[in-house]
């Protein structure tokens, strides 16, 4: 077990061709987002493929200047399922990143993992439940952890921002080390509701 | 606009055939349907991956799977039907710019798997024309011999991303099914590109 994680550390390493990038003025103490970006590339996530997200787009960004990540936004989510499926026979690690509309686009497209046995790692973005001023995502919000799971994706759930890091850290763990889909539900408290402003 | 149809002459199996004749080690993704048993008819390959759902997943697939492998050739093998399903991979593709795959559509311009119904390549739709402004840096439809002739070596070798379409005729071919355990395909072909240790760590 130990082997393992030393070799994955290894490979990030030597993936890693500068030294870690800054984007714009980070505070003192890291942001969550910033963690999340270490934790991905400590475990050698190299495919990272996105649908933005308001919630997302520190990440996105620190993933972007990141010479050891290859940054790969999508037209819709079920794309980034599919890249994963290629991305693992290739032998690379990879993440989805979406919000949880999205994870209505990738219902049949989870067939795939399910049945090829392909680890995959989606963090997923509330939209719709927290403070939502949009009704039309509402639906979706209520719909998305039920259909995750009837899918047969093992599902997480952040709902503040301290338990984001080490449960992304335990859903990649559990993703690449069973060959898995896992998704993180990263609660709209912690992002907070979009404001719609004049 | 829409140029004057071309009936479709060239025979699936023959096309794929002469593809797969010069694949060079190159790695396959098929398609769900007929290019999987066009790919299976030319030969079975640890290096084949053949889908059997996640219909217009193929060229997402090949795209995470060249960028996995930079070094090795990377052919998407389809049809029409699924890659109309997920059309937006091109745009995909077209901006990650992967230089190692191609893109090819055996185009009998019918749903054959559910009762030959049109696709909307049957209805003027010009996928070569997606692929040239999705930003593919060579894309074209192949209607004979010559050009097929001219165009297999460029899919095996030229700088990517290249895209053709295959106009090929709906005559029924003998069912030539490869493996369907999704999970077994996975695995042997892991084994075969990253060899025993690595596929299963």
């Amino acid at each position: 077990m130990k082997k393992v994680v030393t070799n994955i550390e290894d490979r990030s390493r030597a993936r890693r061709k500068t030294s870690p990038p800054v984007v714009d003025t980070a505070p003192a103490a890291a942001s969550w987002p910033d963690r999340l970006h270490a934790v991905l590339r400590d475990m050698a996530i190299h495919q990272v493929a996105y649908v933005p997200d308001s919630g997302h787009a520190r990440l996105i960004a620190l993933v972007q200047s990141d010479r050891g990540m290859r940054a790969i936004p999508l037209t819709t989510e079920e794309e980034g399922v599919a890249l994963a499926v290629g991305a693992w026979l290739g032998g690379d690690r990879s993440v989805l990143l979406t919000q949880s509309s999205g994870v209505g686009n990738c219902i049949n497209m989870l067939s795939m993992v399910q049945e090829c046995r392909v680890p995959l790692l989606m963090l997923v973005t509330m939209r719709g439940e927290w403070g939502e001023f949009n009704p039309w995502q509402l639906p979706m919000a209520q719909a998305t952890q039920p259909v995750l799971t009837a899918m047969g994706v093992v599902v997480h759930r952040a709902d503040d921002a301290d338990q984001i890091v080490q449960t992304v850290s335990a859903a990649g763990r559990l993703a690449f080390n069973t060959s898995r889909a896992v998704a993180v539900l990263i609660s709209q408290r912690v992002i907070g509701a979009k404001e719609f402003k004049k | 606009m829409k140029t004057p149809r071309r009936k479709p002459v060239l025979d699936r199996r023959a096309v794929v055939a002469e593809i797969l004749k010069r694949r060079n080690g190159a790695l396959v993704v098929a398609g769900l349907g007929a290019p999987c048993w066009d790919t299976a008819a030319a030969g079975d390959n640890p290096l084949n991956f053949y889908t059997w759902g996640g219909m217009g997943g193929a060229a997402m697939i090949g795209l995470g799977l060249a960028i996995a492998q930079p070094k090795r050739r990377v052919l998407i093998i389809t049809g029409d039907g699924e890659i109309l399903m997920g059309l937006g991979a091109l745009a995909t593709i077209g901006v990650q710019q992967p230089p190692n795959i191609s893109v090819i559509v055996m185009d009998n311009e019918h749903y054959g798997e559910t009762g030959m119904q049109a696709t909307h390549t049957r209805l003027g739709v010009d996928l070569a024309g997606v692929a040239k402004a999705a930003g593919f840096r060579a894309a074209a439809t192949i209607y004979d011999n010559a050009e097929l002739r001219t165009w297999v070596p460029r899919l095996c070798s030229e700088p990517g991303p290249v895209f053709a379409a295959f106009k090929v005729t709906t005559d029924h071919a003998p069912l030539v099914l490869p493996r369907r355990d999704g999970t077994a395909l996975k695995h042997r072909f892991r084994e075969a590109l990253l060899g025993v240790e690595e596929a299963y760590k």
